[in-house]
C-alpha cells in the first residue's frame, strides 16, 4: 500500500470508534425509529409490520399536533429569549471580572451537580401555595392568602429557564472572552462612549456565541417533557409530552415515533439554518 | 505447573503470536473484535441468565407501597430464601407495560398490576405465564371471587396472585368541604365552579372516564352518551389546577394545601390521614373498585417467582404489607383472621364477597382504551 494511500486512511482509522459508536447508538436508533413510524398500532396494543402512511398523514395533518408544536416552538422562542436576556449581563460580567473568574463559572456549573429533576420539582417548594415566597409575603404582610403561582406556563417557561441559562452563559462567556479588549480601548480612544463601544464592538462580536446559546437552549427546550409534566397546569403540554403519551400512556410506538421524527425534522433544519449562516464552530467552542 | 485457561491467558497466548510473527496484525486485531464482539452480545443475557437463580426483579408503585413490601415482604424473603428481590417502581400499568415491551424476555418478572383490565392487556399481548399452583399453596386462603376473574381471562390458568384491593373515590380537604356537602354532591363535587383552582385529577384516562360517567349519571362499566362523558371531563379540565401523575404528587397536592379535593387511591389517602392530615375519603355510589395482583410476565424464572408468591401470600406477610401500604388484603376474611386494623381500612369488604365494590369490565374498558386514552391525550391539553 502507498504512503499517501495509508496516510488517507489514517483519519478514518483514529475516527472509527467515534463513528462508530455514532451510528451503533445515534444512527441505527434513528432508523428503527424510522421504519416504526410507518407500522400500524393493532387495538390490543400489538405493531402490525407494514409500510403506513397512516402515521404520518395524521401527524402531518392533524391541527391539533401543529398547534402543540407551534406552542412549543413559541414557549421555546419566550425561553430563549429570556435566556438571552438575562445570561448576556452574567456572561459579560464573568468574562470582565478580575480574579474570581474560575470561582463564578464553577458557581455557573454547581447546579449541573444536581439532578434536573429535582432542581425542576424545587419550585414546587418555593413557589408552592406552602412554599418559601408564599411563606414570606405572608409573614412580611403583603398578602392575606397565599397567591396561586404555580402550574401555568409562566412556571412552566421559569423552570426551563432555570435549566437552560447556564447553557446560554456560558457560551456568551466563551465568544466574549475571544474578544480582544483592545478593540473597545481603541473604540474609546476614538471618542465612543463605553456604551457605544459595547453597542458597536463587543456586541456584534459576540453575536456568534449569543447565537449559539439560543441554538442551544432552543433545541433543548422544545424537547423537553419534564418541566411541563412537573410545572405545568392541564392545558401546557409541549410536543415531547405528546412523544411520551403516544409511546408510553397509549403504547402506540408508531405513532410515537412519527411525532419524534417530526421534532427532529423542526429542529433539526433550525440547526441547519444555523449551520448555513453561522457555521457549528461556535457551538462546539462553547460546548468545550 | 498448569495455567487457568481464562480470557486473560487467551489474550496473551494470542499477542505472543502475534509478537512472534505467526499472526499479521490484520489477523490479531481481526480475533480481538470478535472476541469484542462475542462478550458484547452476549453480555445482556448472559446477565438475565445469571440473575435466573439468585434473583427476581418485582415492580410496583413506589411511594409507601413499595416500602410496605420491602419491609414486610422482599428482606424476610431474601432472608430466608437467599434469593434477592430487586425492585423497581412505575407510576401506572400503561407506562410499564410500554417498558416491558421494550424489554428482554426475563429482564422483568413480577408486576403489582392493577384491575383484571390490566391482566387483561398483557394476556392478550402475549406476555401472561403459567403458574404451577401447587407451587403456590397459600392461593387456597385468597378470595375465590378475585382468582375466577383472573381465571376467566386467561382460559382457567392463571399468570397471577391476587394481593390486595382497594378504590379510587373522592379524596378531599375537611377544612375547606364538609363531609355532608361531600355527601351530598359526591362526583359532581369535582365539577363544582367555586372550587376552581382547587380541583384535581389523576392523569388516566379510565378514571377520567369512569367518574365523568358518574357526573353524568351513566353507568360507569356501560355509558352510552360518551359526548356527555367527554363534556363533563372538559369541564373538570377547566377547574383542575394539574392531573397528578403518581401517588406520591397526589399526597403532596392534598398535603400542601394546593388543592382541596380530587380522586384518590384508598390506600395513600389512608396514609394521609395517619399522617395526621384532616383529608377525608368517601366512595360514591358505584365508586372504582380495583384490585391488585402479582402478575408474573412470561420468560421469567418461574420456580423463584412462585416461591415469592406463595411467601408474599402467607397470612402473617400479606396482613404485614397490607397494614404497611394501607390496602386490604385479598385473602378471605371468612378464612384467616386479619387482625385489628385491616377491617378498619378503606374499602374493606368483610364479607370476603367484594358485592359492595363496583369492579371495571375488562371487555368494555380494553375494547374503547385505543380510542379513549387518544381521545383523552387531546381533551386534557384544551380539545
Amino acid at each position: 500500500m502507498s504512503v499517501e494511500a495509508r496516510e488517507a486512511r489514517q483519519p478514518w482509522i483514529l475516527l472509527s470508534p467515534a463513528l462508530g459508536a455514532v451510528t451503533l447508538l445515534l444512527f441505527v436508533p434513528l432508523l428503527f425509529i424510522l421504519v416504526y413510524s410507518f407500522w400500524l398500532r393493532t387495538a390490543t396494543g400489538a405493531d402490525l409490520a407494514g409500510f403506513y402512511l397512516d402515521n404520518w398523514q395524521e401527524a402531518l395533518s392533524d391541527p391539533f399536533y401543529r398547534d402543540i408544536l407551534l406552542g412549543t416552538l413559541r414557549i421555546a422562542a419566550i425561553t430563549t429569549l429570556v435566556c438571552a436576556l438575562m445570561g448576556y449581563p452574567a456572561a459579560y460580567f464573568i468574562a470582565r471580572s478580575r480574579g474570581n473568574k474560575a470561582i463564578l463559572l464553577l458557581l455557573l456549573m454547581l447546579p449541573f451537580w444536581i439532578s434536573y429533576i429535582i432542581r425542576t420539582m424545587s419550585w414546587i417548594n418555593i413557589l408552592g401555595v406552602s412554599g418559601g415566597l408564599n411563606t414570606f409575603l405572608i409573614a412580611v404582610g403583603l398578602v392575606d392568602e397565599p397567591i396561586q403561582m404555580l402550574y401555568n406556563q409562566t412556571t412552566v417557561i421559569l423552570g426551563l429557564v432555570h435549566f437552560l441559562l447556564p447553557f446560554m452563559v456560558l457560551n456568551i462567556y466563551v465568544s466574549l472572552e475571544g474578544i480582544d479588549t483592545n478593540l473597545e480601548d481603541a473604540a474609546n480612544s476614538l471618542g465612543a462612549t463605553r456604551w457605544q463601544s459595547f453597542l458597536q464592538v463587543t456586541l456584534p462580536l459576540s453575536l456568534p456565541g449569543l447565537a449559539a446559546g439560543g441554538l442551544l437552549c432552543f433545541v433543548l427546550g422544545a424537547g423537553t417533557y419534564i418541566t411541563p409534566l412537573v410545572l405545568g397546569g392541564p392545558r401546557d403540554a409541549m410536543f415531547a409530552n405528546l412523544v411520551f403519551e403516544a409511546i408510553i400512556t397509549q403504547l402506540n410506538w408508531p405513532l410515537g415515533s412519527a411525532l419524534s421524527l417530526m421534532l427532529l425534522v423542526v429542529l433539526g433544519a433550525l440547526v441547519l439554518i444555523y449551520n448555513r449562516y453561522l457555521g457549528m464552530a461556535q457551538l462546539m467552542k462553547g460546548l468545550g | 505447573m498448569t495455567q487457568k485457561m481464562d480470557n486473560t491467558t487467551r489474550y496473551e497466548r494470542l499477542r505472543e503470536r502475534y509478537m512472534n510473527g505467526d499472526i499479521d496484525r490484520r489477523g490479531f486485531l481481526g480475533l480481538i473484535g470478535a472476541a469484542g464482539l462475542a462478550y458484547g452480545v452476549q453480555t445482556p443475557f448472559a446477565k438475565y441468565a445469571h440473575a435466573a437463580a439468585d434473583q427476581v426483579r418485582f415492580d410496583g408503585w413506589g411511594g409507601v407501597v413499595s416500602e410496605a413490601f420491602r419491609q414486610y415482604a422482599f428482606d424476610p424473603y431474601t432472608k430466608k430464601t437467599g434469593i434477592t428481590v430487586v425492585d423497581g417502581t412505575f407510576g401506572g400499568g400503561d407506562e410499564y407495560l410500554s417498558r416491558v415491551k421494550a424489554s428482554q424476555p426475563g429482564e422483568y418478572n413480577i408486576a403489582h398490576l392493577s384491575g383484571v383490565f390490566d391482566y387483561a392487556r398483557y394476556h392478550g399481548l402475549g406476555l401472561s405465564s403459567e403458574l404451577n399452583e401447587d407451587n403456590i399453596p397459600n392461593l387456597q386462603f385468597v378470595i375465590p371471587k378475585l382468582v375466577d376473574v383472573f381465571r376467566g381471562v386467561s382460559g382457567g390458568a392463571l399468570s397471577c396472585v391476587p394481593y390486595d384491593y382497594g378504590t379510587t373515590g373522592l379524596a378531599y380537604n375537611r377544612k375547606y368541604i364538609s363531609d355532608e356537602r361531600m355527601q351530598e354532591m359526591g362526583a359532581n363535587i369535582l365539577l363544582d365552579e367555586s372550587l376552581k383552582g382547587k380541583i384535581a385529577g389523576w392523569s388516566d384516562w379510565r378514571t377520567r372516564m369512569w367518574y365523568a360517567s358518574l357526573q353524568t349519571d351513566q353507568d360507569p362499566n356501560g355509558a352510552t352518551d360518551t359526548d356527555a362523558c367527554w363534556d363533563a371531563i372538559r369541564k373538570h379540565r377547566d377547574l383542575s389546577l394539574k392531573y397528578w401523575g403518581s401517588g406520591a404528587e397526589l399526597m403532596s397536592l392534598l398535603a400542601e394545601e394546593e388543592i382541596y379535593v380530587t380522586e384518590g387511591w384508598s390506600g395513600r389517602i389512608y396514609a394521609l390521614q395517619e399522617q395526621g392530615h384532616d383529608i377525608g375519603y368517601m366512595d360514591p355510589p358505584n365508586g372504582f373498585g380495583w384490585q391488585e395482583c402479582l402478575f408474573v410476565i412470561k420468560g421469567s424464572p418461574m420456580e423463584p417467582c412462585e416461591e415469592l408468591l406463595n411467601f408474599m401470600l402467607a397470612p402473617e406477610t400479606s396482613i404485614a404489607v397490607a397494614e404497611g401500604q394501607s390496602y386490604p388484603p385479598a385473602l378471605d376474611p371468612t378464612k384467616v383472621d386479619l387482625g385489628s386494623k385491616i377491617p378498619n381500612l378503606p374499602a374493606f369488604d368483610a364479607s370476603g364477597t367484594l358485592d359492595g365494590l363496583t369492579f371495571a369490565d375488562p371487555t368494555y374498558w380494553n375494547g374503547h382504551e385505543a380510542e379513549w386514552s387518544k381521545m383523552f391525550g387531546r381533551v386534557q391539553k384544551g380539545y
